[in-house]
């Protein structure tokens, strides 16, 4: 057991209940809150599984988004895309035996890095370039890009340019699941890539990531447009009915 | 004619460079105390307001998922930025929905987040300061609630919601608006929005059944707090006598005329309008509401049927059942409550309106979707009715008709620039300016179909175009009402005595009188 296995496990239990804990409150939070009125931006479903396809349709090929900016859509899609295939792959890290499937997806998810890469450049350059998305951005708006970069970055030039120990990375990441540490390599890129990743999920329950629970939770896209049909009443607003003379 | 500079118009609308602060100066007149405290409001900015702000905050995002949700999942995409008309109008860049948003944002972060106690710079965050709200003064009064945003949004953050819960945040610490309170005070103690009282409404409905008489020589009723009658109507006041707005009223009586129908006007709820959810006040909106019901359970309606207003539809369609529910006592037939032109259309669809669309052949039309009804309600039983309808309904009784580009209708429509409680002299800068992207839509037919008149259902647009059109080079009678075309071309059945003035009697008349 080195003493780098020793901070990178904790750091990793860490980060992982973090991530957990932090979201689960989030969404314990957003669910907990009551929506009063019903708002859905309308043409919108009357039916629940009209509302099941309009989310499931926000969340695959960013249908509002599409409508709004062609050049956001495209380089935010092509990010969100290709980060969900790298994450498919990287369940081999976390597996054994590997399911088939994971398998199949590895040299879709190697490549699927350049698009990551090129849409978070696209998403970063308009954010310098155009003066309305600049006016909008905070330092940590441009610090959520380079983190995200810098992963990117890191993880790719480990599959392209110096090989890492995939297996000790394996062992060390089965081990910490199973509470059976394992030495970790200590190849330096590997070490900076899994250090932003827990500095990402550390950050995540606490800046705008929340956008990824938050849009299920959204009343404009998720209610079901039948207001005269149904009444819709919050808690909150129940206890006014006690004045009511009629 | 104006003492700032009304844009030019482009063939469509083309995002500007930002100008900051250009519109900092633009505030609606404060509320006064009288008008303050009888909603329930502090009379003026309290001792300690700041801490009471950041309290009220508190509260209003734990009542609002919409509020919680909307503040912490924006991504700063920038989708959003060029959608509001009056970003596009003014140019400045607070004008932009998510810069908007981020005046209310900064604060939340500050007060309720890690990240903005611990490093505000980083994030963006701000003390609650003097300069914040004179910022939320200006800004959320530069914004119509139309939720065009919201569309385009790619988690349909709504700044609307936004704008409404900063508003109720002023009110909460004393800095109101004068225009929106001192309407619902009148509500409340007269029972519309124009202070008109029961005899003045009774004269002027009496007025109007002489008018229509001596224009047709029909008999066609305008009653008023008649018990036991089938159909309540609830209109905006502006209905009862400015133009255009009347002649959509006299519309809607001749189609109750045409239909048999027994109905009433209430002088209780002589108000279709609920400027409670401009400044985004549960309670007021409810208070408003309840006067409907109260009016419907005095008479003894079986239907409520609202006139021709956006956001009251919006108010009726999405929220009265909530408010002031339920409605057991109405007839379960029927959609509770029907809009106007849902029950125009249902007659023309059987076949029980005889229109000649010939009378209005004089014109050439287009149709402004109004924002509220548009992106906020529905008419009939599917998505997308709230489009349809009135255009089918334009349709059936005229000959001329031409949408307006793509780029500004149907959900996409941009507001008329006077919605949300901005419908006031104060603010005349701020409208006109916000009126840019309808103008270049109305322009592009004007030019290439010959458009000479748009028309609208909702009561703040009418008014808004009577006043901004002439800015932009034409004229204030170019805006009609959709009941209005109804009116000219419906033929009139007349009664026994009647009709020696109509040289052609109605086909068709006996079923429709049976309806
Ligand atoms: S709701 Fe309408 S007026 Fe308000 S920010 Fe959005 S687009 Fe602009
Ligand atoms: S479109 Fe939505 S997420 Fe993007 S900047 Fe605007 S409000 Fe934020």
């Amino acid at each position: 057991m080195t003493f780098l296995t020793v901070v990178y496990a904790l750091l990793f239990y860490f980060a992982f209940a973090v991530l957990v804990g932090g979201v689960g409150y989030r969404i314990w939070l957003y669910a907990r809150t009551p929506s009063p009125l019903k708002i859905p931006t309308t043409p919108a479903p009357v039916t629940r599984s009209g509302v099941a396809l309009r989310m499931l349709k926000e969340v695959t090929i960013f249908e509002s988004l599409f409508k709004s900016n062609k050049w956001i859509w495209l380089f935010g899609w092509m990010f969100h895309a290709a980060l969900f295939v790298i994450l498919l792959r990287h369940f081999r890290y976390f597996q054994d035996p590997v399911w088939s499937w994971v398998s199949l997806v590895q040299p879709f998810g190697k490549y699927a890095a350049f698009a990551m890469l090129a849409g978070l450049g696209g998403l970063w350059a308009r954010r310098v370039l155009v003066d309305r998305v600049k006016y909008i951005s905070a330092p940590s708006d441009h610090l959520m890009l380079a983190l995200l970069l810098a992963i990117g970055a890191s993880g790719a030039s480990m599959t392209f340019v110096s090989h890492t120990d995939i297996v000790g990375v394996k062992a060390f990441f089965l081990g910490l699941m199973r509470f059976d540490w394992q030495v970790i390599p200590t190849q330096p890129l590997l070490l900076l890539h899994i250090t932003l990743v827990a500095l990402l999920m550390i950050i995540f329950p606490f800046s705008k990531l929340l956008h990824a629970p938050g849009v299920f939770f959204s009343p404009t896209r998720n209610q079901v447009d039948n207001p005269r049909e149904k009444r819709h009443v919050a808690d909150w607003a129940l206890k006014l009915e006690a004045d009511r003379s009629k | 004619m104006a003492d700032f500079e009304v844009p030019e118009l482009k063939e469509y609308p083309v995002i500007p460079h930002l100008k900051e602060g250009v519109m900092a100066h633009s505030k609606p007149f404060i509320a006064k105390e009288q008008f303050q405290e009888q909603l329930g409001f502090p009379g003026e900015l309290v001792d300690d307001w700041e801490q009471i702000a950041i309290d009220k905050m508190g509260e209003l995002k734990g009542k609002y998922r919409s509020l919680q949700v909307f503040l912490d999942s924006c991504v700063k995409c920038g989708a959003c930025t060029d959608k509001c008309h009056y970003y596009l109008g003014t140019t400045d860049p607070k004008n932009m929905p998510v810069a908007r948003q981020d005046l209310f944002r900064q604060v939340y972060r500050r007060y309720y987040t890690l990240a903005g106690k611990y490093f505000p710079k980083l994030v963006g965050a701000k003390d609650m300061t003097r300069e914040v709200l004179d910022d939320w003064y200006s800004y959320f009064h530069q914004c119509s609630q139309c939720r065009r945003c919201s569309v385009y949004c790619p988690y349909g953050i709504d700044t609307a919601e936004i704008s409404m819960a900063a508003r109720e945040v002023m009110d909460a610490v004393g800095v109101g608006q004068k225009y929106c309170n001192e309407i619902i005070g009148k509500v409340f103690k007269i029972g519309n929005n124009l202070g008109l009282p029961e005899p003045a409404l009774a004269d002027t409905l009496e007025g109007l059944e002489e008018e229509v008489y001596e224009d047709t020589g029909v008999k066609v009723l305008f009653p008023l707090d008649v018990k036991g009658a089938d159909i309540l109507l609830v209109t905006p006041s502006a209905d009862f006598f400015a133009e255009p707005h009347v002649d959509g009223l006299i519309g809607y009586g001749k189609v109750f005329h045409e239909a048999g129908a027994s109905w009433t006007i209430s002088s209780h709820a002589s108000e279709a309008a609920n400027f409670g959810m401009f400044i985004g006040s549960y309670e007021n909106m409810r208070n408003v509401s309840l006067r409907i019901r109260e009016a419907a359970l005095d008479l003894g309606v079986k239907r409520i049927v609202f006139g021709e207003c956006g956001h009251a539809w919006r108010v009726a369609y999405s929220f009265l059942n909530t408010l002031a529910g339920p409605f057991d006592f109405l007839d379960p037939d029927y959609p509770i409550p029907q809009h106007i032109c849902e029950y125009t259309y249902d007659l023309i669809q059987k076949g029980k309106l005889k229109l000649d669309k010939s009378e209005n052949d004089h014109m050439v039309l287009t149709f402004h979707d109004s924002c509220n009804v548009a992106r906020a309600s529905r008419m009939g039983d599917k998505p997308g009715g709230q489009f349809e309808i009135p255009r089918a309904i334009i349709k059936a009784a005229c000959n001329n008709f031409h949408d307006m580009p793509d780029w500004g209708i149907k959900e996409g429509t941009y507001c008329c620039g006077g919605g949300g409680g901005l419908l006031t002299d104060d603010l005349m800068e701020i409208r006109v300016k916000g009126a840019l992207p309808r103008m270049e839509g109305l322009k592009q037919v004007v030019e290439e179909y010959g458009v000479t008149h748009m028309a609208a259902i909702c009561a703040i647009c009418k008014s808004q175009f009577a006043k901004v059109l002439p800015y932009y080079g034409f004229t204030m009678d170019q805006i009609v009402s959709v009941h209005q075309l109804v009116s000219q071309a419906i033929v009139l059945t007349p009664g026994e005595d009647e009709g020696e003035t109509n040289d052609e009697p109605a086909a068709g008349s006996e079923d429709a009188a049976e309806s």
